[in-house]
């Protein structure tokens, strides 16, 4: 029993042996490290990669918190297919068949009576009082404000005078030469030259006292004649030295009209025919009445509003009777409505224009 | 020497006149644009001059309103806007408030009423920027029934006294009502106001019915009725519905019927033997004349308002044009030279313009011309527009529009003859046919 114990712990520790044997020296573990592949990875996020995926149904959040319970969905339950009962084959009544439309009624005489008659009396009711609205006149403080020009940009270095009328320009300053038969030197002939005019700076017109008055004068009160007595004609020449007299108080008179400011510009007098044209209003003109050609007259106050009763219809052309008058209201409104707060004139020039006529000419807006 | 004297004085006075002229020579200017736009006006709610008149004042004042923004030359400036109020109708105008506002106009009315339900209104207009009334006041009295016409007529008078246009408010128009299916339309002969209001009926659906035309005393109807199967003309009574048919040979078809302006004789179309020409009946004497007598289709004729002339449709060229002969018949002459095709031409109460008809390039318009065919300006473009009538004044026409599709109905619609301000009818039903009476007196 002890023989077979002790070969069994033999043979176990020659076999234990040989096998630490090969692994100290033997070659059999010597293997070489095993090859990798390289390969190129990204990262991505959760997010994107659920992206990449193909959309599938969320699964129901589950909050923390707890939520109602929502009721089971009744069962759903197919109606009962509905039993199609084949419809009785009727053949189509023929037309003779048919019973024709019930018509209406009979229209109500009754209801179609003569119109009721309206008696239509022109009888001017009473006559209401004009307005007792008092003039309100109100003095705005005076406007000095002129518009303040902006500095100017140096143009030139120094200032240059005006040169000579036949003067040449150029850069160089030279006196001409002409032609001198006694001249000992002869100079080659040549006109002279001088420098163009220019300014050290711009001034604006805005900058230079434009000459016009700040206020407009009012109109002169014609001078009173001298009272004539009654004289005793000595003879004839004393007669004629009084008609030449007359004759120069009213030439003096004359001249005292004359207007004192300097005539419109076109651009003025086509901003007041603007103007005025933005209120002639012709839409409610008739047919008739747009085939009429009005002149107006009116007088202007000082601060460029038109008299409302000095307008008045100085001629008109193409119609007559109801159509001119409609044609002179149209006119006639325009020139007070757009002159309810003043036209855009220049009050220095007030003589030039406290006096107008307006031709108004609806050619261009007839109906074609 | 005292010759010399003179003539130095004389020199003298000749130098000093010009100076003279100069000034008192005033600024003359020419102006040719101006501007087409609404009228601003104001109406504020009439005065109440008995109690039981408030609601009279306030539905008058708005019918003028609606007439006067109808034509599409005015605008009503809304009360809110005002900043004045009137008191009463004698009450003195405060000018600048409603300058302020820019009302051109104001109209000013008050209303009283009796026991017996009898109506007095009265109204003032006023011209604003001038400061001064624009004609006189009026007065108008009538029965409560009739306060719609009241307010018509003052409505036209102020159409009449700012536009220079004669009045049409105060007007009726009677037409073809149809009811139902497109494929299935009754058709009922109706009247009513201008603007649509005071709607009746004058026949029943039993037949169908086509082309009313008021007679120039508007007391009587013309319209075509297949009553008998065939188109023939009836002749009805407003007042009392009663119709009669024109008397026209048997087995022959009649229609496009009109009255002459003196409401004697009646103008139509007549068909016998394939052929269609035009006729005039006497009414009195039930004599027959014809008046045109081609193997062509010769119909809608329509009388000059001084009753001389006839202006007619036919194809004698070999298309639908418009041509004009005497009343009494004789030598036609065509006006119509454009493309396309004209028809159903209607003389201006004015006299100097045809409305008419025009089909072209798959189109149909309304449009109007002179008597020489020139100026032709085309008014309307649709699927289907056609007959016109002309409004008492010659400014407005009125004619039928007809939707396209199954469900497309016709309707009346209106138009300047500026071509601005085309408006749709407000009708209880589908409406066609329209005739315009002359103005009511």
């Amino acid at each position: 029993m002890a023989d077979r114990l002790n070969t069994g712990i033999l043979i176990s520790g020659l076999g234990h042996a040989s096998v630490l044997g090969l692994l100290l020296f033997g070659p059999v573990f010597s293997a070489e490290p095993l090859k990798f592949e390289e390969m190129d990875v990204t990262i991505i996020s959760g997010e994107e990669f659920a992206a990449l995926l193909p959309p599938v149904d969320e699964a129901p959040s589950v909050n923390e918190a707890p939520e109602a319970v929502a009721p089971p969905a009744p069962e759903v339950v197919e109606p009962p297919a509905p039993v199609v009962e084949e419809p009785e084959v009727v053949e189509a009544p023929t037309p003779e068949q048919q019973a024709p439309p019930e018509p209406d009624p009979a229209p109500d005489t009754s209801q179609i009576q003569p119109l009721p008659e309206t008696v239509v009396e022109e009888t001017p009711p009473q006559e209401p009082q004009p307005p007792e609205v008092a003039d309100q006149v109100v003095l705005l403080p005076p406007s000095n404000l002129r518009p303040k020009a902006r500095p100017s940009e140096r143009i030139a270095p120094e200032a240059v005078a005006p040169s000579e009328p036949d003067v040449a320009l150029d850069t160089v300053v030279q006196d001409a030469v002409t032609e001198d038969a006694d001249a000992t030197d002869v100079a080659e002939a040549q006109d002279a030259t001088a420098p163009e005019e220019a300014s050290t700076e711009i001034v604006t017109e805005a900058e230079t006292p434009s000459g016009a008055p700040e206020k407009s004068l009012r109109p002169k009160t014609r001078p009173r004649a001298p009272v004539q007595t009654a004289q005793p004609a000595t003879d004839t020449d004393t007669s004629v030295a009084s008609a030449l007299e007359q004759a120069l108080i009213g030439a003096a008179d004359s001249v005292a009209d004359v207007p004192t400011g300097p005539p419109l510009t076109r651009g003025e007098k086509d901003a007041l025919v603007v103007a005025v044209g933005n209120c002639w209003n012709v839409g409610s003109l008739s047919t008739d009445a747009l085939q009429v050609t009005v002149t107006v007259g009116f007088s202007m106050e000082q601060d460029a509003r038109p008299v409302s009763r000095s307008i008045r219809l100085v001629s008109s052309e193409g119609g007559s009777g109801d159509a001119v008058t409609r044609a002179f209201d149209a006119a006639r409104r325009a020139v007070l409505r757009c002159g309810a707060r003043g036209y855009n004139l220049p009050v220095e020039k007030y003589d030039q224009w406290k006096e107008i006529e307006i031709t108004f000419n609806p050619e261009r807006m007839r109906i074609k | 020497m005292r010759y010399i004297l003179a003539l130095l004085v004389l020199l003298m006075g000749g130098f000093s006149t010009p100076s003279t002229v100069n000034a008192q020579q005033p600024l003359k200017l020419t102006i040719t644009d101006g501007v087409i736009e609404p009228l601003p006006f104001a109406v504020p709610t009439f005065q109440a001059e008995t109690p039981n008149a408030a609601q009279f004042a306030t539905d008058i004042a708005r019918v003028v309103a609606e007439d006067l923004t109808g034509t599409g030359l005015f605008r009503e400036i809304g009360a809110d806007a005002f900043i004045s109020t009137i008191s009463s109708f004698g009450a003195p105008i405060q000018y600048p408030d409603w300058r302020a506002i820019n009302a051109q106009a104001l109209i000013n009315g008050a209303v009283s009423a009796d026991a017996n339900g009898n109506l007095v209104l009265k109204f003032r207009l006023y011209d604003v920027f001038s400061g001064a009334e624009l004609g006189s006041g009026l007065q108008f009295a009538g029965t409560a029934q009739g306060w719609r016409r009241m307010a018509h007529k003052v409505a036209d008078e102020v159409y009449n006294r700012i536009t220079g246009e004669d009045k049409y408010f105060d007007s009726r128009v009677v037409f073809v009502s149809e009811t139902g299916p497109k494929a299935d339309r009754a058709k009922r002969l109706a009247v009513m106001d201008y603007d649509g209001a005071n709607l009746q009926y004058l026949t029943d659906s039993s037949a169908i019915v086509l082309a009313p035309r008021f007679s120039p005393t508007r007391d009587r109807v013309l319209y075509t009725s297949y009553e008998s199967g065939f188109p023939r003309i009836y002749v009805l009574d407003v007042a009392n519905v009663g119709q009669r048919a024109l008397d026209v040979p048997d087995g022959t078809m009649s229609f496009a019927p009109r009255f002459s302006p003196d409401g004697q004789r009646v103008v139509f179309s007549l068909t016998t033997g394939g052929n269609t020409d035009i006729y005039t009946l006497d009414i009195a004497s039930g004599q027959r004349t014809r008046l045109t007598d081609t193997p062509a289709i010769e119909t809608a004729p329509s009388y000059s308002p001084d009753g001389t002339r006839i202006v007619f449709e036919s194809d004698r060229s070999g298309t639908q044009q418009l041509y004009v002969m005497p009343a009494g018949g004789g030598e036609a002459t065509r006006i119509s030279f454009g493309s396309g095709r004209y028809g159903t031409p209607v003389w201006s109460p004015r006299g100097d313009l045809v409305a008419f008809t025009k089909q072209s390039k798959g189109r149909f318009h309304i449009g109007v011309m002179r008597l020489d065919g020139s100026e032709e300006r085309l008014l309307t473009a649709s699927f289907l527009d056609e007959g016109p009538t002309w409004a008492p004044n010659g400014r407005v026409i009125m004619f039928t529009r007809e939707t396209q599709g199954a469900n497309g109905a016709p309707a009346l619609y209106s138009v300047d003859i500026s071509g601005r301000n085309l408006r749709k009818l407000r009708t209880e039903t589908a409406a066609s046919d329209p005739s315009w009476s002359p103005l009511q007196k």
